[in-house]
């Protein structure tokens, strides 16, 4: 049986993991290397880093963190911040990525989802989504959450699914940072239109909140989260021990 | 020394950096001279199987791999690799592969009941089917990490572990010298390395 991922998110900006709450007031966590062996280590099932960072410096520091990651962990690697075009996609699959989230830049440009699934495969292509409420719709947000798009969020799901993106992460912006738990609602309206693996992302603050997202909604594959893993409020191997034990297939590390 | 042959099909920088990892020499290369030198040889690959096929042969990579395999030098096909060395892939049309193993490489879709989703993307529990060289650091239930649409079908007793999901997908096969796996080994943590390094262990015939 096929296992529901946990994956930790490491905001990368000059080199060092921070992690914004409501996508405002960063706060400096941990080195990104020493942090994904301690991920890779405990039992995280993928690492998603993102690229935050807006200086030319601040970028090779990030292909730096990531072949040093991609040398030592053995687990797949996504990468996101700064994908506008299919040589963003070569640029950090180069350095041992293997998969590669687009957001903005697919909202910029919607034909790249086609462009770098055809290259690469659908397989290499997650399209990220931040996503918000306004008057009862669900709405597209771009750059980082602060731009309402306009474009319906559910729509903009299944087309990119048609384009050719191989899975969806779904970042509730209503319920990202306040730890009440995930977006049950936001995600099922999105399982309903796309037939490719969806990760959770926003609101998870304790195990029982990713107990309650595979329970409530199986369509679901995966959770993530940053702040609550990297502060270890919720250690990996504790987390998935009960999962596990509350029948949610986990991927249990063995000795 | 183990080549991994490079025919420009998908990333092989995590596979080389796994097989550094556990101290086993190997060379990203598409250079006759040094695949004819090599020990072992790892055909990689992602994508769509009728691209990766012409590529192959666009290369000279088919006949070269065909040839040594056939002599008796170990070969592990990974992922797209390891459906390229069955007989025949329905991705898109019907394509012919290099025929080292028997079977077919049918879609996932129309073999599963409705609730699950194709590509197969995660980790996913290995049950172990018979013995072999690749099986000799890992138990029953590891899991691995696979992203695939299509499967092996007709592997028979050549099949070594499989991987339920919705239909028993097969996870590693074996014939003689050739060696298959259809999830990512250099993905799976501990225990896809643990299976690079019985791969590294395996005695060529010649």
């Amino acid at each position: 049986m096929i296992a529901k991922r946990i994956i930790p998110c490491l905001d990368v900006k000059n080199g060092r993991v921070v992690k914004g709450i409501n996508f405002e007031g960063i706060q400096d966590v941990a080195d990104p290397v020493e942090m994904a062996k301690y991920y890779n280590d405990t039992g995280a099932d993928e690492l998603v880093f993102y690229d935050i960072t807006a200086s030319h410096e601040g970028r090779s520091l990030f292909t730096d963190i990531l072949k040093r990651t991609a040398a030592e962990v053995f687990i797949p690697l996504t990468v996101g911040g700064g994908i506008r075009d299919v040589s963003d996609f070569e640029r950090v699959l180069s350095c041992g990525a293997d998969k590669v989230s687009v957001n903005s830049g697919a909202i910029a440009d919607p034909p790249l989802i086609e462009r770098a699934a055809r290259r690469y495969g659908d397989q290499c292509v997650v399209l990220s989504m931040d996503i918000k409420r306004v008057d009862g719709v669900f709405r597209l947000f771009a750059k980082g959450g602060r731009e309402n798009t306009g474009i319906d969020a559910l729509q903009w799901a299944h087309d990119g699914q048609e384009r050719g993106a191989g899975e969806l992460v779904v970042n509730s912006i209503d319920t990202d940072g306040v730890k009440k738990g995930f977006d049950l609602e936001m995600l099922s309206a999105i399982a309903e239109r796309v037939s490719i693996p969806i990760i959770a992302s926003g609101g998870a603050g304790c195990k029982e909140d990713f107990l309650t997202l595979f329970r409530q909604e199986s369509r679901v594959d995966a959770g993530l989260a940053a702040s609550i893993f990297h502060r270890k409020e919720v250690p990996i191997p504790v987390l998935k021990e009960y999962l596990a034990e509350n029948g949610i297939p986990t991927r249990i590390l063995k000795d | 020394m183990i080549a991994i042959i490079d025919y420009g099909v998908g990333n092989l920088y995590s596979l080389s950096h796994s097989l550094d990892y556990i101290g086993i020499e190997n060379c990203i290369t598409r250079d006759e001279a040094i695949i004819r030198s090599a020990e072992k040889m790892i055909l990689p690959g992602v994508g769509a199987f009728g691209d990766a096929r012409r590529k192959l042969t666009e290369t000279g990579m088919d006949r070269l791999v065909v040839e040594k395999a056939k002599n008796g030098t170990p070969l592990l096909g990974i992922c797209l690799g390891m459906q390229l060395l069955f007989e025949k892939s329905y991705e898109y049309g019907e394509h012919e592969g290099l025929k080292l193993l028997p079977g077919e490489i049918c879609p996932l879709q129309q073999d599963l009941p409705g609730n699950l989703k194709v590509p197969h993307i995660g980790w996913n529990e290995l049950k172990i089917c018979r013995e072999s060289p690749l099986t000799r650091y890992i138990r029953e239930g590891d899991s691995v990490y696979y992203v695939h649409s299509y499967y092996a079908k007709g592997v028979g007793e050549k099949l070594v572990a499989a991987s339920e999901y919705g239909v028993d997908v097969p996870g590693l096969v074996q014939k003689g010298n050739v060696f298959g796996a259809q999830f990512h080994p250099e993905k799976s943590g501990k225990v896809g390395l643990a299976i690079l390094r019985a791969f590294g262990e395996v005695k060529g015939s010649c």
